[in-house]
């Protein structure tokens, strides 16, 4: 029997991004001991890396605004799929949590009259962005870190939670070990936060970093948990293709906020050929009308560029197949062409700083003289742990989730500047209702047998040693796999013969080894990821294949319309049969009150 | 495609050395992916921290020819390729493993800093007025992504091991951040002079030097930290009552 250390709180929270932060401060204020887990250092988190800014009805720069534009926006955004309880909450609650950020040390970009700015992005109606230049998330991340510290809360870094551990129905706990020192630990708890992110390593071009591999999603699924949604995934339009080793890092839909424009090798503007009818009455029909739009003219509408992700991306995708690319199978985004209508040009575009730096030093390339070349690239999952919209509570008592590891927000597609806000509003609804479940409930029991399989699974790669198959090729063959069969555009074929090859390489994954000791050993949490990858990747795949319609970030070449009198009237949820086999079901939409509607209709015209 | 060589140092707390590595380059790749490629074909075991590849984590810093940078921002066509390059980890801080270095002493430190207190509001609703120009400096403090490559070069942590006295660059530029931040209202002058002695900088500006984020660490965050604590413990009148004062 491997041997472990033991921890006790009431409340752990699993991953220290925006939503586990937030989570975490709001369960120590409510007076329970919180133990905090992350696989990296504190502040490291995906958050760190976003960058527009977080959507919030705050209405400082258009005072048009409200929290129900905001809501009818998320819910077209997400084609109506979305759970509409949490959209209405995050909506009025948003401006709120943004706000208390800047009571806890964050500082935000002005508007002139010396309020929180707020910038256009796709999908949003009016200005909504809170941000600070392009490093948004970072400016989160710190502030949510620096005003955590002083809360009490025990932060475990470089630990990797590997299993949760169940008491009947309830979950008692979770197991997991130190990467530093491999030793194997024990949280035992009475609530656990799940805010663990998204699953973008299971693509080979990706925004995400090493930390994205889905644990959460499959921790979650395998305690038992109900998934949503997993066939959305949302490919960004604007990732960098160019060099090599930097294609899929992010370049953020701000620069095309902040009047930047998409061409084709024929310096065509080809957005303003594709514009979807529900969008076209708040669609500028001109380059001139988009460019005064992106200068915060209001009665102008905004350029087709900020059209939502998934029709920017699958735009790209179609120039790009036509052979009208740029030189490295991307398409060319712009914003120098700016210096034609202003003179301080390339100070305009240094509001971008993170962008010039990126380019200038990834890329050698000059952005306020010289097109970027752009393409798509795996950036978010719209799925997952399906919660209780008041709570967050997960379908497993004494299991929250919150932030992209959570499902049900966004739908069939995720607005920009909507993860933010959903991580500062969720993360505090989680950490609330954890706390209370914990005062409810007490303690369940850990069972040591649990404990015994989780340590036994996570060890056995170091008995099949080094001569055994190599954890990184797996990898590489999953990424490969669901990039070219269950990428942006999709065909039943391609996708159940991804399945036939994940079915493969769960077999391998089981036969990896690795060589060395348990000490900050990347080969072996390698080999523990995959597991998680393979369970998401398979839901993904899974969900994909039985949505037969196109919707959002999921687009079928076989069904390339949306169907809303039959897939548009249900959600997928993923669960793990009684058999231990995956098992998805179709589950209908609530009806939504009558208030709501009123607030959808009222928007559409 | 061509090859290049690695020296990259292997070892723990109890010691190590420089291991040479060979391996394909290609156009546009930065250090990091050497050492991924590295560790993917040869070396499934080397541990090195990163996050983002994008320098917005600040996690893989380390020491490429002696020089201390974010491996990911650092490309390979900006280094001699016809020697081996030598990837060392941070050498202020212990080791852990290979490039990995135990850097925990800088979040005990920030814990020893005055947290933010904000003001009254200045509206009804909660909420501050504050211009774009009161915050150029807070803002360009808050840049910091902490790598912790300026702690990594100070003299007075590197050289002279300090760590139990001074907070280093980082935390000044830290501090500094919370001072001129319009809204804050605490006071931490006189903790920077007695407990984080801020008076073991010389400004040497080594660690404005290598700041991947181009904070003027020196000129826009130390030196007015020193203005102020000058004047308050300095002021003509002390310095009278100094002179003259009992001794
Ligand atoms: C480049 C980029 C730019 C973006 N820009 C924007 C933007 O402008 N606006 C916006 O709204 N959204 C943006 N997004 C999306 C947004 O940043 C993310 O969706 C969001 O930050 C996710 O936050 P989170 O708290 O859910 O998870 P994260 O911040 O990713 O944190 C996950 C945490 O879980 C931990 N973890 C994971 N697995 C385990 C495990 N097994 N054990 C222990 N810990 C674990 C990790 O270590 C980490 O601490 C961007 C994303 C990217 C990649
Ligand atoms: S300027 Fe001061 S803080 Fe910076 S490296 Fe020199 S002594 Fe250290
Ligand atoms: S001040 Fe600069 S060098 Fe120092 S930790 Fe921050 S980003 Fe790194
Ligand atoms: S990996 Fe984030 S700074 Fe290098």
């Amino acid at each position: 029997m491997a041997e472990f250390q033991t921890h006790e709180h009431d409340v752990i929270v699993i991953g220290a991004g925006g939503a586990g932060l937030r989570a975490a401060i709001e369960a120590s204020s409510a007076g329970v001991s919180v133990g905090l887990i992350c696989k990296s250092l504190l502040g490291k988190a995906h958050t760190v890396m976003a960058e527009g800014g977080m959507a919030a009805a705050m209405a400082n720069v258009d005072d048009r605004d409200s929290w129900k534009v905001h809501f009818a926006d998320t819910m077209r955004g997400g084609q109506y799929l979305n759970n509409w309880r949490m959209a209405e909450l995050h909506a009025q609650q948003a401006p709120d949590r943004v706000r208390e950020l800047e009571a806890w040390g964050a500082v935000f970009d002005r508007t002139k009259d010396g309020k929180i700015l707020q910038r256009n992005f796709g999908g949003h109606r009016y200005p909504r962005l809170a941000h600070v230049g392009d490093r948004t998330g970072l400016e989160m991340i710190r502030t949510l870190q620096d005003h955590g510290i002083h809360q009490g809360i025990t932060v475990y870094m470089e630990h990797t939670v590997a299993g949760l551990l169940k008491d009947g129905n309830r979950v008692s706990g979770a197991i997991g070990y130190d990467r530093e020192k491999g030793v194997l630990r024990v949280f035992r708890a009475k609530a656990v936060v799940l805010a663990t992110g998204g699953v973008g390593r299971a693509f080979k071009i990706t925004s995400n970093s090493w930390e994205y591999t889905g644990d959460g999603h499959s921790l979650a699924y395998e305690a038992g948990a109900d998934l949503v949604d997993m066939e959305f995934v949302q490919f960004h339009p604007t990732g960098m293709v160019w060099p090599p080793s930097v294609r899929g890092i992010l370049v953020t839909e701000g620069v095309r906020g902040e009047g930047g424009v998409l061409r084709n090798k024929d310096g065509k503007r080809f957005m303003f050929d594709d514009i979807p009818d529900n969008y076209k009455p708040q669609t500028a029909d001109n380059p001139e009308e988009g460019w005064r739009y992106t200068q915060g003219d209001k009665s102008a509408r905004r350029p087709p560029e900020l059209l939502t992700r998934d029709h920017v991306a699958r735009c790209i995708n179609r120039e790009v197949k036509a052979g009208r690319g740029s030189p490295h199978g991307g398409v060319f985004l712009d914003i120098a062409w700016i210096k034609e209508k202003i003179s301080n040009a390339p100070e305009h575009i240094k509001k971008l700083p993170s962008m010039y730096h990126q380019f200038k030093q990834l890329a050698d390339l000059d952005i306020t003289t010289t097109p970027m070349e752009v393409g798509p690239t795996t950036h978010y999952i719209m799925g997952g742990v399906k919660v209780d919209g008041e709570t967050q509570m997960s379908t497993v008592p004494g299991l929250f989730a919150a932030g992209e590891v959570a499902g049900g927000l966004h739908g069939a597609n995720r607005l920009g500047g909507n993860s933010l806000s959903d991580l500062l509003v969720f993360g505090k609804l989680a950490g609330e209702h954890a706390a209370k479940y914990a005062k409810a409930n007490g303690a369940g029991q850990v069972h040591q047998d649990q404990v015994d399989a989780a340590a036994k699974a996570l060890l056995a790669p170091f008995e099949r040693g080094a001569n055994a198959e190599s954890p990184y090729k797996v990898q590489y063959d999953l990424q490969d796999n669901m990039q070219a069969l269950v990428g942006i555009v999709r065909k039943e074929d391609e996708m159940l013969k991804a399945l036939d090859v994940i079915e493969g390489l769960k077999k391998r994954a089981g036969t990896v080894g690795v060589a060395g000791n348990r000490e900050y050993n990347p080969g072996w949490h390698t080999a523990f990821d995959l597991g998680n990858l393979l369970t998401c990747a398979e839901a993904i795949a899974r969900a994909a294949v039985a949505r037969k319609e196109s919707r959002g970030g999921h687009f079928r070449e076989d069904f390339p319309n949306k169907d809303e009198k039959g897939f548009g009237t249900f959600n997928h949820v993923i669960r793990k049969g009684p058999d231990g086999k995956m098992q998805l079901v179709q589950v209908p939409l609530t009806p939504m009150p009558q208030h709501l509607k009123d607030a959808i209709e009222q928007e559409k015209k | 495609m061509s090859k290049a060589t690695f020296s990259v140092w292997r070892g723990d707390k109890s010691g190590g050395k420089l291991v040479d590595y060979t391996t394909e380059v290609s156009e546009g790749m930065v250090v990091l992916d050497a050492v991924h490629q590295i560790q993917a074909e040869s070396a499934n075991d080397m541990a090195v921290r990163w996050n983002c590849k994008a320098g917005k984590c600040g996690s893989c810093s380390a020491e490429i020819n002696g020089m201390p940078k974010l491996m990911c921002m650092t490309r390979l066509n900006t280094l001699d390729l016809s020697k081996p390059v030598t990837i060392e980890p941070m050498r202020a801080f212990p080791s852990i493993r290979d490039l990995v270095t135990d850097v925990s002493w800088n979040f005990r430190v920030k814990k020893t800093i005055k947290k933010f207190k904000p003001r009254k509001p200045d509206a009804p609703d909660g909420t501050w007025r504050v211009q774009n120009e009161d915050i150029e400096r807070p803002q360009e403090m808050r840049k910091c992504i902490e790598c912790f490559l300026c702690q990594d070069v100070c003299h007075v942590l590197r050289d002279h091991q300090k760590h139990e006295e001074f907070i280093g660059p980082r935390f000044l530029v830290y501090t500094a951040a919370l001072e001129m931040n319009p809204i804050d209202d605490d006071d931490r002058v006189d903790d920077l002079k007695f407990k984080h002695n801020i008076g073991f900088c010389n400004i040497t500006k080594c660690c404005t030097k290598v700041c991947p984020e181009h904070i003027t660490i020196t000129d826009n965050a130390i030196i007015p930290l020193k203005e102020r604590v000058v004047d308050r413990h300095y002021d003509p009148l002390k310095k009278l009552l100094k002179v003259f004062g009992p001794k």
